[in-house]
């Protein structure tokens, strides 16, 4: 049983909450998420570790509720319990002083970049971010991530803040004026914007790193499920990953996998079910 | 001894295991075999020789005293049966149930020369049933030695080893990567086949003798066989098969193609098949295809028709002959309405217009001469091509070395696929680390995991002889 510290919500269905989990605490890196079952019967959600506090024992993990699932784990208030959580799972970041690097959020993207920024930050690399949102509101931890960044750009698909337009608009300008090349573009949201970015800086020759996250369930390697095509090969995303070469994914693959569930209706059968 | 001679006992015919009916099972998730009644079990116990060679004993790998717990049972003492059976075997009702039996202790059964073997597995499983109901399980011995050992896995290897430590009086603590215990017994193998209030029981067993396990720590990654090591006085390595094998032909990553790895955790573990909406889904397909002959693709197939698929069909590249599977499994599994296609290799799986499954492309196979496991190697007959309309894949080709501890712990010897390398006492390469099970052997049964944790759980407590407990230094 792990105690629930604090809740609170940050944007529209996005919640911080900060965990008692010592031992994922202490062994956690950036980069690394953890597998979240919320009580008996309740499904197995990968959730990427956004902080730790190993001298308090705890984990924060920042949750955007999209399902029935998410929704019932961010219903969970601050003195309450998750039955189970296990990590920290997958690759740890690969962290050095690369220089310059850029680092593109969308929506809830912006949890699963935060501790990686956070890490190249610290580690001496200069940033810059750029962070979008359909509308303001979900521009999340923009001042958080600007706090340790050189440049942050907030971009909204309604100009309510920053830029109006993609992610990918400042993205290229940032590329087309800089006079070094930076050393690698990180890329967390969306399943298109992950890809649209990719796209962008192909031409470039500069390295995209995306963070992956299709569906699985042991989050261990065991089940199979989280596999995508890497250039050509077959990995699986919690132990090869969660992050990848942005340039060799297959990103077709990788977005009929997240939704096919989503196809299904209650009893489990396709809707345009085929005839036997 | 009860007062039959050879010739009477000779005289008794193999007894029957009362099962549900095919058509109705099919459709539920609960077990098929009944158990046999007291009166049906004593019979059958009987007809034990109790031949001076008893060769059963050397087929079992955890080497149950058999003929004496036949011979309990045959005088109506079951509790004396189950006292015997505990000594050898830390789950019973288990292996009376998931052990390949005809390859083991019935297959050696001099009765099964003229007729058939004793039903051992059947007795077993009957003899463990009946203590689970009407016996306290074992306690701790009241003499504890001090050393504390940790387990690596609660499948059959960590648990088997975990019971026989706390019998000699070691502190056992097991770590479990998943959230509930058991391993393949509760994400693998099926309700039908193994009903998980069975599991449960055995790990309160366990429990009852002192046993700590602690759920959601994954080794390698929460923590390290290092820091294990620094806290423990020896470590038992079983936590179980790895990363599951595809077939590596086009099309295995549309959607409803599972590995059986999957499926099945997803039906068992995270309890899809009982349709709650609140929890994990499956997809339901209306023709499943699975692809492999072993036990675990016969528990796939099966899980497929109780899912409500119209037709669930085995495709196998040997002939039935070679499959691996259990023999009462394919028998079950016929019975129940399971097509096999056998002789027949996988090309492609083709997907529709939304980018589900919609059929799979197969190649017609003949038997040529035997390969180095010594079964006939399958060729391909040119121009045998074929499609099978399916809408949903399941790929059980067995797996390959989990990565996680072992990426960890650089100086732990592996062999080229990744398994850990143990000798014949199940020590490894690194001082008081024993490993044993599926990392070991790297795909393998319940009981040969069980028969590493027990001959692991002999060698450490050989090792501890001598040392002082690291808690008392």
């Amino acid at each position: 049983m792990f105690k629930v510290i604090s809740n609170e919500e940050i944007a529209p269905q996005l919640h911080r909450m900060v965990i008692e989990a010592p031992r994922i605490a202490k062994a956690r890196k950036p980069g690394q998420f953890a597998i979240v079952r919320l009580r008996p019967g309740a499904e197995r959600i990968p959730l990427t570790i956004a902080d730790d506090d190993p001298v308090a024992g705890t984990i924060t993990l920042i949750i955007q509720a999209v399902g029935y699932s998410t929704q019932e784990i961010v219903a969970t208030k601050a003195g309450e319990y998750i039955q189970n959580i296990a990590g920290p799972l997958g690759m740890p970041t690969e962290i050095e002083n690369w220089g310059k690097v850029i680092c593109v959020g969308g929506g809830a993207g912006a949890a699963v970049l935060y501790p990686l920024a956070k890490a190249l930050a610290q580690a001496g690399n200069e940033l810059i971010t750029i962070i979008g949102g359909r509308s303001a509101e979900y521009v999340i931890l923009f001042d958080e991530l600007a706090a340790f960044s050189k440049e942050a750009i907030a971009t909204t698909e309604d100009g309510s803040m920053g830029e109006k337009g993609f992610v990918t608009g400042p993205l290229k300008r940032i590329l087309d004026e800089s006079t070094t090349k930076p050393h690698a573009v990180y890329a967390v949201g969306p399943v298109p914007m992950m890809r649209a970015v990719s796209e962008l800086t192909r031409p470039y020759g500069v390295k995209t790193i995306v963070s992956l996250n299709p569906i699985m369930i042991d989050g261990t390697g065991m089940c199979g499920g989280c596999r995508v095509t890497v250039g050509g090969e077959v990995k699986f995303a919690c132990v090869d990953g969660p992050e990848f070469d942005g340039h060799q994914v297959d990103y077709d693959e990788l977005f009929a996998r997240q939704n096919a569930y989503q196809e299904l209706d209650e009893h489990g059968c396709r809707l345009d079910s085929v005839k036997v | 001894m009860t007062e039959l001679t050879i010739k009477e006992r000779m005289a008794i015919q193999r007894t029957t295991m009362p099962e549900q009916d095919p058509v109705e099972r099919a459709q539920n998730f609960k077990e098929v075999n009944q158990g046999l009644p007291l009166e049906w079990a004593i019979q059958e116990a009987k007809r034990c020789l109790g031949c001076k060679k008893r060769p059963c004993v050397d087929g079992c790998p955890v080497n149950v005293h058999i003929p004496e717990f036949l011979d309990k049972l045959a005088e109506g003492d079951v509790a004396g049966a189950a006292t015997i059976l505990r000594v050898d075997n830390a789950l019973p009702a288990t292996t009376g149930r998931v052990c390949p039996q005809e390859m083991q202790c019935e297959g050696k059964c001099v009765r099964g020369k003229k007729g058939q073997p004793v039903a051992i597995g059947w007795l077993e499983r009957f003899v463990a049933d009946w203590a689970a109901e009407n016996m306290e399980p074992d306690k701790a011995p009241a003499e504890q030695t001090g050393f504390r050992v940790a387990v690596i896995g609660s499948g059959p290897g960590g648990l088997t080893a975990a019971g026989e430590l706390a019998r000699a009086g070691h502190g056992v603590h097991v770590f479990e990567a998943l959230h509930d215990t058991g391993g393949v017994l509760r994400y693998g193998i099926p309700e039908f086949r193994l009903p998980k209030r069975i599991v449960d029981q055995e790990v309160e067993n366990l429990r009852s003798l002192g046993v700590e396990i602690e759920c959601d720590v994954i080794v390698g990654r929460t923590l390290t066989l290092s820091e294990i090591r620094d806290d423990f006085d020896a470590v038992f390595v079983a936590n179980g098969a790895g990363l599951p094998m595809f077939l590596n032909v086009p099309g295995e990553n549309l959607k409803g193609v599972y590995s059986a790895n999957e499926y099945l955790t997803r039906t068992n573990l995270m309890g899809a098949w009982t349709g709650d909406v609140t929890g994990t889904p499956i997809f339901r397909g209306r023709r499943v295809v699975v692809f492999g002959g072993g036990n675990v693709a016969m528990d796939s197939v099966r899980t497929a028709k109780r899912l409500g698929a119209e037709r669930a069909i085995i495709a196998y590249r040997r002939g039935k002959e070679e499959m691996p599977a259990r023999v009462e499994e394919v028998h079950h599994a016929e019975e129940e309405g399971i097509e096999f296609h056998l002789l027949v290799a996988p090309l492609e799986i083709l997907e529709d217009d939304k980018g589900w499954v919609r059929a799979v492309r197969l190649q017609k196979m003949e038997l040529g001469e035997p390969d180095a496991s010594g079964r006939r190697r399958p060729v391909a007959v040119p121009g045998s091509e074929f499609e099978l309309e399916c809408d949903a894949v399941v790929v059980a080709l067995g797996t390959v070395a989990n990565p996680l501890l072992t990426n960890a712990e650089p100086d732990l010897k592996l062999d080229k696929w990744g398994n850990i390398i143990a000798d014949e006492s199940q020590a490894t390469s690194l001082d008081g680390v024993f490993a044993g099970g599926d990392i070991v052997r790297g795909g393998a049964t319940v009981i040969l995991a069980m028969g590493d944790g027990k001959c692991a759980a002999q060698s450490i407590d050989e090792y501890l002889k001598g040392k002082t407990p690291k808690a008392a230094a």
